[in-house]
């Protein structure tokens, strides 16, 4: 057992933390609330063009692509530093966290010579087609289909859920190329041009009020063959090959999110005269408690994927972790705030509504990147190794 | 970095584990539970050859010399296999409170003993405010003529009976500090408090007039007390993750086998996720009580809120874990026979032990809230 960082880690983050320190903005946490999404994503291109320039975008991407070529603790370092320093997150976090990657590991020379550049620096953001209307935790149902005619294939069907789909050049699109396939096999991951004729974007409006997400129809569209990544018929592989190890550092984030939202609530509490409440104590410190679980167990976990190279269907635990201790945190706050937490906006709201903004978006916690149904089912399928009820 | 085992903890887990299932099997868990004292001294002293009564003191001391997370690597081992008997009363508590609060010549004497497996001995706190704060301690020790003399009693004092001396928490002149009062000690009733957990005794002590030589006192002792409860807790809780992993292991295997409507239990989702929720638990709880054995152990500036996220976590949810531990195995897990219910009395004694989940949460409170 050995928490400390070593001297290259301390060096990164030291760096980091400066850098953060001198750039980060300081209107972040106000725009965030008070900025249209368009005016907000506007400003996180920008950011994004600023960390870019000064070399920390894509750290976990190979130094030959554009990358830093950090180590998995490194990217923790990345991930825990942005959160504590209330940077924004970047523009393109799809194109950097999951689909750059899968390029890197799956993509000819030409498509990284296309397409890598373009997602480091938030110039080409990208989205992406999983779920679909028919094929949400049972993804393996999806039907979009992709017929290849020539030098072509011919796109028709409908995605849903898709973040930042409204703001997206390219998406990553997971499509049944062969048409009498089932579940896992016959899929195919394209690259598709979200200019092409016949995409139509059509925002999702979610129980925020906000429309993180869209809905993608495709009729007819026409995509090039050479933009298949990886092998025809092997999408579903591509599709998951970067997914697990993301959990493992991105965790981090939402864990120290909530730990700043807890020493917030501590102060507003305070100031509420709530902080001798024997019962308001009680839970405050049940959510600390909670907090440093979910902070332990992702560095057990990401300590393991060190050792071992390879995460494990262990990441449901830490998903299942954080989304679940962050909804009974938000409860607390709703608690704790009172009346005051039904305020979103105006001079008597605390925060600008920050927390009532947070007690619905956590809502999505346990639904978004598999619910929590579904991670119980992949620790006792797959960990524990009961029988498949499906 | 790296969270996790070393080679040597390795080690130290694997002949952890051959020797007490080797040593003390469920079976003799069972036959010892229906005894006196639930324990016995032969096991004791196949314990000190191993060099677990000394584990965690100096050499000079005839202890071990091993560090506070190998002491949790051990007694994860402990837990799993419901070890009985005073191993955390007298190594983890009276060894502590003694090699903190000591003189050279108590150290050597008493310490030295309990290292080499020569004596047992225990701390008798609590009193009729079952307060695990140190300073609830009422009971006032008398000087008079070069002694020490006690009237009172101590509750919930646990493997009182088998003790060769007991640690006794009292006010001398105001000041908390610790009496070592030989058990046999003329005036001294010791009286089973029966409990819930069938393993381990606790007992009330009476004291009538008991004296003892003014050198057997441990001055200004709040200190060591509050440090011996620290390290009790990082024993405590590995045992109990070792426990929650006994559970689940028993109720995935029940699971797997048992048929209902033609099936394995485990293929019904209800079933799935108690199961996923024990393991859950049980890892939240092993990733807390690995950090609070390594904060303790390299005094690193978290360690006291380590120690209370630890306990917190793993009092409530060994709890929780025994509980579905029984649902899932439905009849069965009702039964005297299925060690569910072992392994649940355990859980609540030790979900009690050295301040409950409500105890720790405060503790976290004052330095979250209050800054202190």
């Amino acid at each position: 057992m050995d928490l400390n960082l070593n001297p290259e880690e301390t060096k990164f983050r030291d760096e980091l933390a400066a850098w953060l320190k001198a750039n980060v903005p300081a209107d972040w946490e106000t725009r965030r609330l008070r900025d249209t999404m368009h005016e907000r994503f506007q400003f996180l291109r920008v950011w994004q063009k600023k960390v870019y320039e000064a070399g920390w975008a894509g750290v976990a991407w190979p130094k030959e692509y554009g990358g830093r070529g950090a180590t998995l603790m490194e990217q923790v370092i990345f991930t825990q530093e942005m959160a504590k320093a209330g940077a924004p997150p970047l523009a393109n976090v799809l194109g950097l966290a999951l689909i750059g990657p899968t390029i890197i590991n799956y993509g000819t020379p030409a498509q990284k010579k296309r397409y890598l550049a373009n997602i480091l620096s938030g110039d080409e953001i990208w989205c992406q087609g999983f779920s679909e209307p028919n094929a949400g935790s049972d993804l393996a149902g999806l039907r979009t289909e992709a017929r290849l005619e020539g030098d072509h294939y011919i796109v028709n069907g409908q995605k849903i859920w898709n973040s930042y789909g409204w703001a997206a050049d390219w998406c990553a699109l997971v499509t049944r190329s062969d048409p009498g396939s089932q579940k896992h096999k016959g899929l195919s991951y394209l690259l598709v041009d979200m200019k092409s004729p016949g995409v139509e974007v059509r925002p999702l409006r979610q129980l925020t009020g906000e429309s993180e997400f869209t809905e993608l129809f495709f009729r007819d569209v026409k995509v090039p063959a050479e933009n298949v990544l990886g092998t025809a018929g092997d999408g579903w592989n591509v599709a998951l090959g970067t997914l697990a190890h993301e959990r493992a550092t991105l965790g981090f984030g939402a864990q120290i999110a909530m730990r700043k939202q807890l020493d917030r609530l501590v102060g507003i509490s305070r100031d509420l005269g709530k902080t001798n409440d024997p019962l308001v104590r009680q839970k405050l410190a049940q959510s600390y408690v909670e907090n440093e679980v979910v902070r332990l167990n992702h560095m057990r976990a990401v300590s393991k994927i060190i050792q071992t190279g390879a995460p494990g269907p262990e990441g449901s635990i830490l998903k299942l972790g954080w989304s679940e201790a962050n909804q009974r945190f938000q409860l607390l706050a709703q608690e704790i705030l009172g009346p005051y937490g039904q305020i979103t906006g105006g001079d008597e709201a605390i925060d600008n509504g920050a927390f009532t903004y947070s007690y619905l978006r956590t809502r999505g916690n346990t639904i978004e990147a598999g619910t929590s149904e579904v991670q119980r089912n992949i620790i006792g399928q797959h960990v524990l190794g009961l029988p498949k009820s499906y | 970095m790296y969270f996790g085992l070393s080679e040597t903890q390795q080690t130290i887990k694997k002949s952890a584990r051959e020797f007490f299932t080797a040593e003390c099997p469920i079976a003799e868990v069972r036959r010892l539970m229906e005894t006196e004292t639930a324990f016995d001294d032969k096991l004791w002293k196949k314990f000190a050859e191993q060099g677990w009564t000394g584990i965690i003191f100096p050499e000079k001391y005839d202890g071990f010399g091993l560090g506070l997370f190998d002491m949790a690597v051990a007694m994860e081992e402990m837990g799993r296999a419901l070890i009985p008997g005073p191993f955390i009363s007298t190594v983890l508590v009276a060894g502590t409170i003694l090699e903190k609060a000591g003189t050279e010549e108590q150290k050597t004497k008493y310490l030295g003993a309990i290292c080499r497996g020569e004596a047992k001995s225990t701390l008798a706190l609590l009193e009729k405010s079952a307060d695990w704060d140190p300073e609830a301690v009422k009971l006032e020790a008398k000087k008079e003529a070069g002694k020490y003399t006690l009237t009172g009693e101590k509750l919930f004092v646990a493997d009182a009976r088998g003790a060769d001396f007991i640690l006794v928490a009292i006010r001398a002149e105001g000041e908390l500090s610790v009496l070592i009062v030989p058990a046999k000690e003329k005036g001294i009733t010791i009286t089973l408090m029966p409990g819930i957990d069938l393993t381990r005794r606790l007992y009330s002590v009476k004291f009538d007039n008991v004296s003892v030589p003014a050198e057997n006192l441990l001055p200004k002792a709040k200190e060591a007390i509050e440090a011996a409860h620290d390290v009790a807790c990082v024993g405590l809780t590995a045992e109990m993750v070792g426990g929650m992993q006994r559970l689940l292991d028993l109720t995935v295997e029940y699971a797997k086998t048992r048929k209902q409507f033609g099936k394995p239990i485990g293929t019904f989702q209800a079933v799935q996720h108690q199961c996923a929720d024990m393991l859950f638990l049980l890892e939240g709880a092993r990733s807390a009580a690995c950090y609070a054995a390594w904060a303790l152990g390299e005094n690193e500036p978290d360690a006291k809120s380590a120690v209370s996220v630890a306990k917190a976590y793993a009092s409530e949810g060994y709890r929780d874990a025994g509980n579905h531990a029984i649902q899932v195995q439905g009849g069965m897990g009702f039964t005297w026979e299925n060690d569910a219910h072992l392994y649940y009395r355990r859980a609540k004694a030790s979900e009690t032990a050295f301040g409950d989940a409500t105890f720790h949460r405060e503790r976290i409170a004052k330095i979250l809230i209050d800054g202190n």
